[in-house]
């Protein structure tokens, strides 16, 4: 294998992804934009917090200090804006209708029971136990992860003091045994899907590459030249390994620009650059078994997309709402492993030496081998003319 | 008797049920110019996809450079350079950009490359268009960078396969000299064209083909004699009854 062979064609097909209008989109832009568009819409900034309506019906018979405190309290969050409702029906059109995204009932009990713990805090026994309830705009998905905790905390706050948040209490929100409190945006949980995402389009220009210079005669010609064709797929893979290191970059300089703060050190980034660099082979692979089955362009794209549209779905970002047999079908993918070890590295802090990281990229490499290989096969076999 | 380039031994190509060459003979000498003449799809860029590895022959074997075609591909494709028929060039690269590419992928030294690419954007005058992209050239001008993709490496062998077609007589009086220097530093050339024009201005010898079959083989002058006729066309019209290309 001649080296200035392969660096020769793979010059050539970096200077079609700078030059065709096309690729470049495909490759560069579309990350950019849909990066952005995605941490601008479910990213949170530091100084930018947005601000939620809960309607509060207070129903506290008792002397009302208690609840005035907490709707006090709520109100000094700066994160939401309380309105005071007299009637249960009014608030819950209001929430219907999405004038309001949460609705707060402080049940008639809630001072006394305020009170039975402070008269014994140390005795459950003589707690008059009593229940918050909460209900959520079930359509926004901001206002279900943001309001609970805000909610939980400041209820606490009100009634135990400050430093006593985790104790237990007569009062109890209506549905929050789950609510944790979280300063993870849904881009952040996006985010690592993102980056295998973008990646798999690259089965669609490795494909489309091919078929374009079977086409227009140029790998006929090509083969008229003492250049193998392990240093012509050589070259594809060094160019589409670069261009996803390319397109990683990007992707994480944009989405850091628009909010994201993934957890992880250098070495995190690094390892990441590294999983997508082994994935991209993967994507090499499958371009080649596409142009090896697509007499065109046109039908190259399809058939590209019928290994995109699996990946895409099962194995990125877009598989984080799915149902949990989809997710369990996910791991058929290569993409669910490349995701899997960035949510893990970025998300959760692994490092990357942890088994399950390891694992992750493991099971990318040996599947890239495999589908390169075969995509080589198939391609040298069927595939040049 | 001078030592030979290119002999293909009775070569017969098929495909499915069509016969694209037939039982083909042929024998090209060291440093001559030799027009494959006939019409479209008489067989001439079966035989040159033959020669240039392309292609295996159903029938027949084929030595170029002494190298077994079907054995030896590989030493062939470092002694050969190939002009096809389609002009085959990336339109997103330069004209300088594409010639280099193919210098690259054989292998040239830099240096020699860089003058072999300045001399033939020269001679083709293709200088002041070298840093366009070949997307935006004309018919002409694309053809003229596929030849000089061709030929950068200086190879000994040269496949021309229709180097002058759709181009206007400037261009093409161009191409024609720059063929004939071919021949003064005694390279091969095997030049296809449906032009006879062309054949006998340049050829040595020239082979008429006709449905995959050598018809005659000579010299223009003395195929034109023997035939009692004015020019190579009047030639392959007694010899086939047909026109070898409709008059444009």
């Amino acid at each position: 294998m001649k080296l200035q062979r392969v660096a020769a064609l793979t010059k050539k097909n970096l200077l079609l992804l700078i030059r065709d209008p096309g690729a470049l989109f495909m490759l560069i832009l579309f990350p950019v934009i849909a990066t952005m568009a995605f941490g601008l819409a479910f990213g949170t900034t530091d100084s930018g917090q947005s601000t939620y309506e809960i309607g509060v019906v207070n129903t506290d018979l008792s002397e009302l200090s208690w609840s005035r405190h907490l709707i006090g309290n709520l109100s000094e969050t700066m994160i939401l804006n309380v309105q005071n409702y007299s009637d249960s029906n009014a608030v819950q059109s209001d929430l219907s209708q999405g004038k309001i995204q949460a609705v707060l009932i402080i049940p008639e009990d809630f001072g006394s029971s305020c009170d039975s713990y402070w008269a014994s805090p140390t005795d459950p026994n003589l707690w008059i136990n009593t229940t918050v309830t909460l209900y959520l705009d079930s359509g926004s998905l901001f206002a279900t992860r943001a309001i609970p905790p805000i909610i939980q905390q400041t209820l606490s706050t009100s009634i135990y003091g400050s430093q006593q948040t985790k104790i237990s209490g007569p009062v109890n929100i209506g549905s929050p045994s789950l609510v944790e409190v979280s300063t993870l945006t849904t881009f952040d949980y996006f985010a690592p899907g993102f980056f295998a995402f973008f990646a798999i389009f690259l089965i669609m220009t490795v494909s489309q590459s091919f078929i374009f210079e079977r086409e227009k005669g140029l790998l006929r010609r090509i083969r008229t030249t003492p250049t193998s064709s392990s240093e012509f797929i050589a070259s594809h893979t060094v160019s589409n390994m670069i261009t996803a290191m390319i397109q990683v970059a990007i992707v994480f300089a944009v989405a850091i620009l628009v909010g994201y703060r993934p957890l992880g050190d250098a070495t995190s980034f690094v390892s990441a650059f590294l999983i997508l660099a082994i994935f991209s082979l993967c994507c090499v692979g499958f371009g080649l078994i596409a142009a090896t089955l697509a007499k065109s362009s046109g039908a190259a794209t399809g058939i590209a997309f019928v290994f995109i549209m699996p990946q895409m779905l099962l194995g990125t970002f877009v598989s984080v709402g799915l149902s949990a047999i989809a997710k369990e079908a996910g791991r058929f993918v290569p993409g669910y492993y490349v995701t899997d070890a960035l949510t893990s590295l970025f998300l959760r802090g692994a490092p990357v030496t942890s088994p399950s990281i390891l694992l992750d990229v493991l099971v990318v490499a040996l599947y890239s081998l495999v589908v390169l290989i075969l995509g080589i096969i198939l391609y040298g076999k069927y595939g040049k003319t | 008797m001078k030592e030979a380039a290119i002999i293909i031994e009775n070569i017969t190509k098929k495909f499915e049920d069509a016969t694209a060459v037939d039982g083909l003979n042929l024998v090209v000498e060291k440093g001559e110019l030799f027009g494959l003449l006939g019409p479209n799809g008489a067989g001439k860029t079966t035989t040159i996809n033959i020669l240039c590895g392309l292609l295996k022959p159903t029938t027949g074997s084929v030595k170029v450079g002494g190298y077994d075609a079907l054995k030896e591909p590989g030493k062939i494709k470092e002694l050969i350079g190939v002009s096809p028929q389609e002009t085959a060039v990336y339109p997103h690269l330069t004209g300088k950009e594409n010639i280099e590419l193919f210098a690259n992928l054989h292998a040239m030294p830099k240096e020699k490359r860089n003058r072999n690419v300045d001399d033939l954007l020269q001679k083709l005058s293709l200088r002041d268009q070298a840093k366009r992209r070949a997307g935006k050239y004309s018919g002409g001008m694309m053809r003229r960078i596929n030849l000089a993709m061709a030929l950068v490496h200086d190879p000994e062998i040269a496949f021309l396969d229709e180097p002058t077609v759709g181009m206007d007589p400037q261009s093409r009086r161009a191409v024609w000299d720059f063929i004939r220097e071919l021949r003064k530093q005694n390279k091969t050339v095997l030049l296809t064209t449906h032009y006879m024009e062309e054949a006998e201005e340049l050829c040595d010898r020239v082979g008429i083909i006709d449905n995959g079959k050598l018809i005659s083989l000579d010299t223009p002058q003395q195929l034109k004699r023997q035939f009692k006729a004015k020019n190579l066309e009047e030639v392959f019209l007694q010899l086939t009854g047909k026109r070898i290309r409709e008059e444009v």
